[in-house]
Order: structure tokens, then C-alpha cells, then sequence
């Protein structure tokens, strides 16, 4: 029962960042705007949150107050995500760019720039972040007893703010797309700009919109991958932003579907860095490296599931398209 | 007659929009580095241009990565023709080294013909995103992602099982990376036809990089000469227009991605097959695919271009690596992201260009 807490644990922590980020490129692109940046966009979040956590740390403050340091940390990673994420809107909406190739430069940016500047504030070869201890909730924030039983395992073994925040912005982003005038004017310049802007929408303010908040929600997605990771910030994040994206189309670009498809694919990865241990799964007896097998899995099923439903799919029908006045 | 400005030649405008991206690239690259180190960053920003000609060796060097770099940026190219946008080079390289590498170390094959292999393997990854852009209308983008990660997968899984390919299996104790080409079966390593004499024993330096300029060539007779590169062009202008005009425009998606990903094996394959670098179980995508990108950009996909951009592109990561201890050398990639950043509104860039240059000639015709 230990290992299913456990496994079901870490599938939340998983979990966080593919809805964080995922949640972020459903705004971009229902707002027109393709946004294939989200993996720099992580990587830049997730920068500026480790080297503030490591601040908050080394001058002692963070340790005696760590869920307000931690708080801080996420807001730092999502307005770092957000700054960035302007480059793209930038070149995508007001000089009407190739949105992929604006999108491939940013994630060839992120990762050199966090490498440089790793290396040149902590020291040669010193690429590695750590992050501190003290972030994790545990029993003891609530006034519980530790123990180890299955309820201890599931909420306890990898509780950090980040979920909490997550469920908070899924409720948001649900809200915010259905219920308001907001995501019914940024879905309509995804679907026919020129028809929102003959009502009065300014199409250029909307689309901004949407990929300054998939900025935000990618740069905290960005920390939560980090601090799901646990091994401290290393430059990377490991290709999550990519995988996010197959989770937005995977979940038919809907906040609700979303949240499935991010848990599927989180448990997916849990199930294949954990494969050895896991009693129920098939062991392939001979065949080395099985953890790739599994890991490869999610993509193939992306691909399979792309291929069945991709006639009737709901993406935006102008995402991709830079939105000119001029052809209205 | 009018007397046409250079403005007018789309040639001309090309290769200056390219040089800006190229001078603000470096520029932005050299201030960040100002920023995080003032007293060390002059010496770093010229072991960046130096070091490719500071030795035959080094030059060497050059030349060896160019060509890799140049055929990745010619299956990108190639894709842009056709109005694809071949994020996949990545992992058509991967398998195409893969292939390669199966036909020299398992198979025991002569190193042509494990390079016939390697366009071989790359071409079958870039049949999924042709095949399901034209079939499924899934988004070439997406698939090819997608394939990236799986083909890095893939590989290690097989390498993993495939107990032949291993280092361990040839003499050497790890087994994190296939076997030394010296050891395993030096018939098919590249030739170096007597080219390490001249590059003052350079161990880098081999035939490839003119295989890779051949094919540049090659590329470039395709396109621009024959009816079937005429019809990708079409498609890629204007894909309605040229199914009115009686094109075949999803055979033609397809044929493309299978040329351009046969492009980007041939480059994994000669990259590996050189005998100096053996392929390492990593859980990373590799850079040497993304590296196409702005390859292609920089030549404006012309493949006689590429030729050109790829020895920039090469030239400026082999100086990159001199750059340690210092900065890391991953500030080259930031000076390529800039780039791929400017390149990514080139038309508007050309554009500007194109009418500042003919204000400045007709000025000059008024003086």
C-alpha cells in the first residue's frame, strides 16, 4: 500500500507542472498565438525561482518563514516567465513573425542563458542550484504527528506549496475561459480575429493577453518541475515544456481534459523511473533499460491518440496565424 | 531603362540581413558577457573568433562539424521549400547515426555504405511528420517533437540491448557508449585521403565535409533545376494553388520530409563515422538537429548558402569552447538564439533593407 501512496504522491508532484504548463499554452493558443516556447519559458522561471529560494536560504530568513519565501519564489518564477514570454509576443504579434521559429530561438536561449549565468554567479562547472530543505510541507505545519501510514505517504511525501497553487490557477483558468467576457473574447481571437475585431476587441491587447499569462504559468510551472525533480536546478527541465504541449492537445486544449492528460502522462513518467520496483508491471526478463521503454510510452500513445482524433480536433482555428489589420 | 538599385536584387538583401543578424547576435552575446564578468569578457568573445583559426587543427575541427551542421541545415532547408518546418533534423540525426552505426560495428560494413544506411534510417524517421501532416492534418511540429524524444529513446533502449555495440564488448570497460571505431571495424571509418597531413595531424579532419558540400550542390540542382523541386517550391508558396494546378501536394509533403530527414542521417552518420567521437547513452535530445535551425535561417534555406552558414555556425561553437574556464561555452548558443530571433522576422528585416537601399540609390542618382 506504501508504494501505491507513494507512487500516487509523486504523480501529483508530476502532475503540477505539466497542468501549470499546459494550462499556460491553452491560453496562448486560444488567444491565436502558438506558443512553443513554454520549455524556455520553464527554464527561465525556474532559474530566477531556485537563485531567489537559494537567497531567501543563505540569509537565514527562509528557513524560520519558508512557505512565505516559497510563495515569494513562485510569484518571482512566474513574473520571469512572464518578462520573457514578451519576446514572443513581441515578434509574434506586433511584427507578425514566424511564431515557431520566434518560439525555437527563446528555448535555444533559456537554457544557454541559465548555464552562463549559473556558471558565472556560482563558479566554474557549478551549473547545479541547489534548493533548500525547508520547502516541503510536512506534518508538522498542520500540528500532525509524522508517521508513515498510506494517507501520511500520499499527502505528505511531496507536499509543496506548488499543489496548492496549481489547483488554485486550474480553478482560475476554468472560471476565467468559461464564465467571464474575458476567455470568451480571447477564445474569439483564436477563432476568427477579424470577426472579434469588427465587435470592438482589440485583438493585438487579447493576444497579448494570452501569452504573457501562459509566461506566467510556464515560469511556475518551471519551479514546480524543479522542486518535483528534487536534485536541485540544473539548466534543463527536462523537456517537460514539450511534453506540456502534447498534454494541452492531448486534453483537446480544455481545462478539465487538461488536468486528466497531465495526470496520465505523470504517471506514466512516475511508472517509468520506477518501474523496477513496482510489483504489478510486466518485467520484459533480459531486456536492459527498460526505464527508456517506459518512457518513451506517453509520446507514442500522444502520437497514436493525434493520429485518431486530429480530423475532429478542436484547436484554435487561427492559432498560428499573425493577426493584420489590414485583411479584416 | 530603369538601372535597377541593389535594393532590387533579393540576393543581395538576403546576405545583409544575415550579416545584421550575425554582428547584433554577437553584439547581444558580447554585452551579456560584460554583464556577468567586465574584466574577462573581452578575452572570451575573442577566443569565440579566434580559436577556429588559431591552429590546423583547430581548423580542422571547423571543417569536421561543419558537415554534420550543414546537411541538418540542409534537411531544414529543404523542409522551409516545401512550407514544413523540420524541427524533427534531431531525431532523424539520431537515427540516422544509429543506423550507421549498426551497419559499421554489428554488421561489419565498409563506412559508404553504412553512410547509405544512415540516410536510410534518417529517412524512415522523417516519414511519420511527412506522412501524418499529409493523411491526418496532425501538425508536422508536433509529430516531429514528438519524434525527437522517441527516436533518443528508441536508440538507447536498442543500444542497451544490443550487447556487439557496447565499448565493453571491444576491449574498453564502459558500456554507456558504442564501441571505438579503430577497434570495432576501422573500414568504416570516413577517409582522411591524406588530409590529417596537411592539417598538421589533425585528428578531426576527414573527407566529410566535402561529401557534405557535394551534397549541398546536389541539393541545389534539385531544387533549382529540375520539375520535381519546381513542384516542392510551389507547394510550399502556395499549397491551394499548386493542388489547382495539378500538383500532388501531399505526395509531395511526404517526399520532402523523407529527403529532408535522409539529409539529417546522412549527418549523424557522418559525424560518428569519423572515428573520433563515439555515440554516448544520454538522456538528452541532441543540440547537433536544433543547430540546423539557424543554419537554414542564416542561408535563407538556399542550400549553396548553407555551405557558407554552416562554417560560421561551426566556427563560432569550436570557439565557444575555448571560452572555459572563464564563461561557459554555452554562451555560443546565445549568440545563435539571437540569431534564430532576428531570423524569425527576416521578412520584415528585408523589408526595411530592401527600401533603405533604394533611398540611398536614388539620393545618390539626385547628387
Amino acid at each position: 500500500m506504501t508504494v501505491l501512496a507513494n507512487i500516487l504522491s509523486l504523480t501529483i508532484v508530476f502532475a503540477v507542472p505539466l497542468l501549470l504548463v499546459a494550462l499556460g499554452g491553452m491560453y496562448s493558443e486560444h488567444s491565436g498565438v502558438i506558443n512553443i516556447a513554454l520549455e524556455g519559458i520553464m527554464v527561465i522561471g525556474a532559474l530566477c525561482a531556485s537563485f531567489a529560494l537559494k537567497g531567501f536560504d543563505s540569509a537565514g530568513w527562509g528557513s524560520t518563514h519558508p512557505q512565505i519565501a516559497m510563495l515569494i519564489s513562485i510569484l518571482i518564477a512566474g513574473v520571469a516567465g512572464m518578462v520573457f514570454s514578451i519576446l514572443l509576443a513581441f515578434a509574434a504579434i506586433n511584427l507578425r513573425a514566424d511564431q515557431t521559429i520566434g518560439g525555437t530561438a527563446l528555448n535555444i536561449f533559456a537554457p544557454a542563458f541559465a548555464v552562463v549565468v549559473t556558471w558565472a554567479v556560482q563558479g566554474q562547472g557549478l551549473t547545479t542550484i541547489q534548493i533548500p530543505t525547508w520547502i516541503r510541507i510536512t506534518q508538522a505545519n498542520f500540528g500532525l504527528e509524522a508517521g508513515n501510514g498510506f494517507l501520511d505517504s500520499l499527502i505528505f511525501k511531496y507536499f509543496y506549496l506548488t499543489t496548492p497553487v496549481a489547483i488554485v490557477l486550474f480553478i482560475i483558468a476554468w472560471i476565467l475561459m468559461y464564465k467571464t467576457s474575458f476567455g470568451l473574447r480571447l477564445r474569439a481571437c483564436g477563432e476568427h480575429p477579424q470577426a472579434a475585431d469588427s465587435v470592438g476587441i482589440n485583438v493585438y491587447r487579447m493576444r497579448y493577453a494570452g501569452v504573457l499569462i501562459s509566461g506566467f504559468l510556464g515560469g511556475v510551472g518551471g519551479i514546480a518541475y524543479t522542486i518535483a525533480v528534487g536534485s536541485g536546478f540544473s539548466a534543463s527541465v527536462g523537456g517537460y515544456g514539450f511534453l506540456a504541449l502534447a498534454v494541452m492537445i492531448f486534453g483537446n486544449w480544455k481545462p478539465i481534459q487538461i488536468l486528466g492528460s497531465a495526470a496520465f502522462f505523470a504517471l506514466f513518467k512516475v511508472i517509468a523511473a520506477y518501474n523496477s520496483s513496482l510489483p504489478f508491471l510486466p518485467k520484459f526478463e533480459g531486456l536492459k533499460d527498460k526505464s527508456s521503454l517506459y518512457q518513451m510510452l506517453p509520446y507514442i500513445v500522444t502520437m497514436i491518440v493525434l493520429v485518431f482524433t486530429s480530423k475532429k480536433s478542436q484547436a484554435p482555428k487561427a492559432e498560428g496565424i499573425p493577426y493584420d489589420k489590414g485583411t479584416r | 531603362m530603369k538601372k535597377k538599385s541593389i535594393g532590387d536584387n533579393p540576393a543581395v538583401v538576403s546576405i545583409l540581413a544575415s550579416i545584421i543578424s550575425i554582428v547584433v547576435g554577437l553584439l547581444l552575446g558580447f554585452i551579456l558577457l560584460l554583464i556577468l564578468n567586465p574584466s574577462k569578457a573581452g578575452i572570451g568573445i575573442s577566443a569565440m573568433l579566434t580559436t577556429g583559426f588559431s591552429s590546423m587543427d583547430q581548423f580542422g575541427k571547423v571543417l569536421y562539424q561543419a558537415a554534420p551542421l550543414m546537411l541538418c541545415g540542409l534537411s531544414v532547408g529543404f523542409a522551409f521549400k516545401t512550407g514544413l518546418f523540420n524541427i524533427g533534423a534531431s531525431g532523424q540525426y539520431t537515427m540516422g547515426a544509429f543506423f550507421a552505426l549498426v551497419g559499421a560495428i554489428q554488421f561489419q560494413l565498409p563506412w559508404f555504405v553504412c553512410l547509405i544506411l544512415a540516410m536510410i534510417g534518417g529517412g524512415i524517421w522523417g516519414i511519420f511528420p511527412g506522412l501524418f501532416k499529409a493523411k491526418f492534418n496532425v501538425n508536422e511540429v508536433i509529430t516531429a517533437i514528438m519524434f525527437n524524444w522517441i527516436a533518443m529513446f528508441l536508440v538507447n533502449l536498442l543500444l542497451a540491448n544490443m550487447p556487439t555495440m557496447l565499448a565493453s564488448a571491444w576491449g574498453a570497460s564502459n558500456s554507456d557508449r558504442t564501441a571505438a571505431l579503430a577497434k570495432a571495424n576501422p573500414a568504416a571509418v570516413i577517409p582522411k585521403a591524406g588530409l590529417n597531413k596537411l592539417f598538421g595531424n589533425s585528428s578531426w579532419i576527414n573527407i566529410s565535409v566535402f561529401i557534405a558540400i557535394l551534397v549541398a550542390i546536389l541539393i541545389w540542382f534539385i531544387l533549382q533545376k529540375t520539375t520535381f523541386g519546381y513542384e516542392l517550391k510551389a507547394c510550399g508558396m502556395n499549397k491551394e494553388a499548386s493542388r489547382y494546378a495539378g500538383i500532388n501536394a501531399n505526395r509531395n509533403i511526404v517526399l520532402s520530409m523523407i529527403i529532408a530527414g535522409a539529409l539529417s542521417g546522412l549527418g549523424g552518420g557522418l559525424y560518428y563515422l569519423a572515428g573520433t567521437i563515439q555515440y554516448v547513452l544520454v538522456k538528452s535530445i541532441l543540440a547537433m538537429g536544433f543547430n540546423g535551425i539557424p543554419v537554414a535561417l542564416l542561408a535563407n534555406s538556399n542550400p549553396l548558402g548553407t555551405i557558407f552558414s554552416s562554417l560560421f555556425i561551426s566556427f563560432i561553437q569550436v570557439g565557444g569552447s575555448a571560452m572555459q574556464p572563464n564563461f561557459s561555452s554555452e554562451a555560443t548558443d546565445i549568440v545563435i538564439a539571437v540569431i534564430i530571433y532576428l531570423a524569425a522576422f527576416s521578412l520584415l528585416m528585408k523589408m526595411v533593407l530592401s527600401n533603405l537601399l533604394k533611398r540611398t540609390g536614388k539620393e545618390d542618382k539626385k547628387a
